[in-house]
């Protein structure tokens, strides 16, 4: 049997969540509002300024995915009339609010005393908090926040975002919480985040060394955890981030590789980018397919939907709403197809990936329409080969361990063959 | 049936059948331009303004084939994309100067990064609606009508000037009423005028002129008029979540034959979006009026926010308005926005005790033998509810 091996930043980061899920249980009883938001396009800084207590409802729907929650909870929402094609995230969300069991197991969520939609990259968003303002019967402060369609962040869509956070997020958060908003304590969050993004990008990019010490994609969800949700902007991040990077600057001096749920991966036999979300019912089973084969993701697109800052954004607190619209405008599903594909093609290049994985889900229209095509042209423009891989976010009735299998083990096949002949 | 009206409903179908575009073809080899746009909304008076052939692209039907489109989508997306895309790989929309998609979903969003990169001679404008209704929705929106506008005067190469574009608004409005006078028409006499019928009319005006479609649309209108039609006991029916994603014609025909009468629906939305006229006022900027048109006068679909609307009271009103007696919720199948609306509709229906059937469907579906049975119930048991 193997022993988990636990390194300081893990402790610190299980400790993080446990105080987070205390946070949001005692919310009310401490006479904080709380706020249901979306991950991608977050204004954590803001919340966090108003000292409003976040909620992630994508979160929630992984977590529970995670210790086998979903599948009852996606029942019962298709019992409540929803349909078996549509978003597992959304189900699961509504089942969990329709059997008033929201929250991690350990306590329980408080209902919203706020939705704040941001729609950073997915339409369903919409559908997605109109369904819970339905059950929850709260508010919703809608941020709409325009797509880069031609590969641009242009002035009109800055602006568009920045009037409505000026406008109708902030007076209707002043109006939640009963607070003025302060922009000094805004500034001093973006500055912390900006110092956290900073650890972060190092950390991810390390994964460019031979071998990575880190698994860019199964090791990197957990990493990008704090960052993506309630604790972006405060101090705590900043000291798990720079804990994260020495331990990971320390593995990679060592030569080590990352750690599996196996234990330390021994021998680096594939590197791979992976495009697309995990499948969160069969995460580890997943991730020990790939170690097994000594497989290593070095770097993901999915580790980027939560703010996309290895290509050089950062928060900035002298431009506190400009940078706020900056970062919900650039996230990863708020990106075009094109720029999804240059960006694919460059972490190929830069980590020295010898092939690319698409894990293909369900559920996400966003993330999947035009995958096929990235496939194709990321085989054609770089030489290196790519498989699908095709299961759902948090319905298991979508993961088929034994066609994963095969389809990996047949293109970690080919990869070797095509090493070999060249 | 009068032999007027069999001419006309024989001109629609010709035109409907047209599934390789040839009227395209055909108008690009007498030198004009031509403007297309996927489903969804896109103020095409602009198109028509630049003296281009407005182009409504509905994706496919059962006879079209999807041969190089389905390779490019996974099973879990809906067919639309594939037909489309198709359309485009094998030439038949190569007549078109500018293709714009609007912001109806996350597939016809990727669809625009897919075209460009399998199509890249081809031009592409995504046109991001706006979900707020309010000032700040109004700027934004503002502006991207300024980037369309840009982007067809780019296409064409002409400048679209604003007693042109008047002129188009006046013609649009002029096909919305008549479109109004139809769906009145059928509100209050459903057995003589199917909706499978005005269907055909709509769909057929896909690549027409909008005059030449309006003289269509009217001759229709005199012809089923004048018709001898007899009323039918047929259970008034709400057809809604087709907004998109076209059922196919012969799903349509099975509803009817099944005893539905629909009286009213979201078919073909891209044709029938506004449901007023935009009435332009004395000296009022045209793309200020698109603008408020889109902002005030759209409906509910699914592809929009609620913002403060509430999508089940709508529903109901719309139920009460053409004084139907239950709804069919007909979806196409993986299509998030109309799928996601169902469960509170179903509460909301609940609620106000209003009957309901749901369907799901792809464009290029054939067998309706299990809808004809379900909804032959449905209407039975409407039928015998109403008649006790």
């Amino acid at each position: 049997m193997n022993l988990v091996q636990k390194d300081d930043a893990m402790v610190r980061q299980k400790a993080m969540a446990a105080t987070l899920a205390a946070r949001q249980e005692h919310a009310h009883a401490e006479g904080k509002k709380v706020v249901y938001t979306f991950v991608p396009g977050n204004l954590t800084e803001l919340l966090l300024s108003f000292d409003i207590v976040p909620v992630y409802p994508e979160v929630e729907a992984l977590r529970s995915g995670m210790r086998k929650a979903s599948d009852g909870y996606i029942r019962a929402a298709e019992q409540a009339g929803h349909s078996e094609d549509v978003c597992s995230y959304v189900k699961c969300d509504v089942g969990m609010g329709l059997s008033g069991d929201v929250g991690e197991g350990e306590g329980k969520l408080p209902p919203p005393d706020l939705l704040l939609l941001s729609s950073t990259g997915c339409a369903t968003f919409f559908k997605w908090f109109e369904s819970l303002r339905r059950i929850y019967g709260s508010e919703c402060s809608m941020l709409q926040v325009p797509y880069q369609a031609d590969g641009v962040i242009t002035a009109d869509m800055r602006q568009y975002v920045v009037d409505q956070l000026r406008n109708q997020v902030i007076p209707t958060l002043e109006r939640v919480t009963g607070q003025k908003y302060d922009e000094d304590r805004l500034r001093e969050h973006l500055r912390r985040s900006r110092e956290a993004e900073d650890h972060l990008v190092a950390v991810l990019q390390s994964a460019k060394q031979h071998p990575s010490p880190i698994d860019a994609w199964f090791g990197a969800v957990y990493y990008v955890g704090p960052i993506f949700t309630a604790w972006r902007g405060t101090q705590e991040a900043v000291d798990y981030y720079a804990c994260l990077r020495r331990e990971v600057e320390d593995r990679a001096q060592k030569k080590l590789g990352p750690i599996t749920p196996d234990g330390p991966l021994v021998e680096e036999k594939f590197r791979l980018v992976v495009e697309g979300t995990p499948c969160w019912t069969n995460f580890r089973e997943l991730w020990q397919m790939f170690a097994a084969e000594g497989a290593v993701v070095v770097a993901s697109t999915y580790t980027k939907v939560g703010g996309l800052y290895d290509t050089g954004f950062r928060h900035d607190p002298d431009r506190p709403l400009e940078s706020l619209a900056e970062y919900c405008l650039g996230c990863y599903t708020n990106l075009s197809l094109p720029q999804r594909l240059d960006l694919l093609e460059r972490y190929v290049r830069e980590y020295d990936a010898c092939g690319v994985v698409v894990h293909s889900v369900k559920s996400c229209k966003a993330f999947g329409a035009g995958q096929v095509l990235l496939l194709r042209e990321i085989e054609r423009r770089t030489g290196r080969p790519g498989c699908m891989i095709e299961s759902d976010l948090v319905d298991s009735r979508y993961f088929s361990n034994a066609q994963i299998r095969n389809r990996l083990e047949s293109f970690l096949q080919a990869v070797s063959m095509r090493r070999k002949a060249s | 049936m009068a032999d007027n009206l069999v001419g006309v409903l024989a001109r629609a179908e010709a035109a409907c059948a047209d599934v390789d575009f040839s009227a395209l073809a055909n108008w690009k080899a007498g030198g004009g331009h031509a403007i297309g746009c996927s489903p969804g909304y896109v103020p095409m008076e602009l198109a028509d303004a630049a003296g281009a052939l407005p182009v409504f692209l509905f994706g496919g039907t059962p006879t079209t084939e999807t041969v190089q489109g389905e390779a490019y989508f996974q099973s879990a997306i809906c067919h639309l994309p594939r037909t489309l895309l198709d359309l485009g790989l094998r030439g038949a929309l190569d007549g078109l100067d500018l293709l714009i998609v609007p912001s109806t979903c996350d597939v016809l969003r990727n669809l625009t990064g897919v075209w460009r990169i399998t199509l890249p001679k081809q031009r592409v404008h995504y046109l991001d609606l706006p979900q707020r209704y309010d000032a700040d929705g109004y700027a934004f929106y503002r502006r991207e009508l300024e980037n369309l506008k840009r982007a067809i005067e780019e296409a064409v190469g002409e400048r679209i000037d604003d007693d042109s574009l008047r002129h188009s608004i006046a013609t649009f409005d002029w096909r919305r009423r008549v479109l109004r006078a139809l769906d009145e028409l059928r509100a209050a006499e459903p057995w003589r005028v199917p909706t499978s019928e005005i269907y055909l009319l709509v769909r057929a005006g896909a690549a027409m002129l909008p005059a030449e479609h309006v003289e269509l649309l009217v001759d229709y209108l005199e012809a089923v008029r004048a018709s001898d039609r007899k009323p039918l006991d047929l259970a008034r029916v709400v057809l809604t979540g087709a907004f998109c994603e076209q059922p196919p014609l012969g799903l349509l025909r099975t509803l009817e034959r099944a005893g539905c009468a629909i009286v009213d629906d979201d078919l073909l939305s891209s044709l029938r979006w506004l449901g007023t006229d935009i009435e332009l006022r004395d000296d009022e900027d045209p793309l200020d009026a698109l603008t408020r048109a889109y902002l005030l006068a759209s409906p509910l679909l699914p592809s929009r926010y609620e913002g403060d609307e509430r999508r089940p009271d709508v529903l109901v009103s719309r139920v009460r308005k053409r004084c139907a007696s239950g709804v069919i919720l007909a979806s196409p199948s993986f299509c998030d926005p109309a799928l996601l609306d169902r469960p509170g509709l179903l509460e909301g229906l609940e609620r106000a005790s209003i009957p309901c059937v749901q369907l799901q469907y792809t464009e290029n579906s054939t067998d309706f033998g299990s809808v004809r049975e379900q909804t032959g119930t449905f209407a039975d048991a409407i039928r015998l509810w109403e008649n006790l």
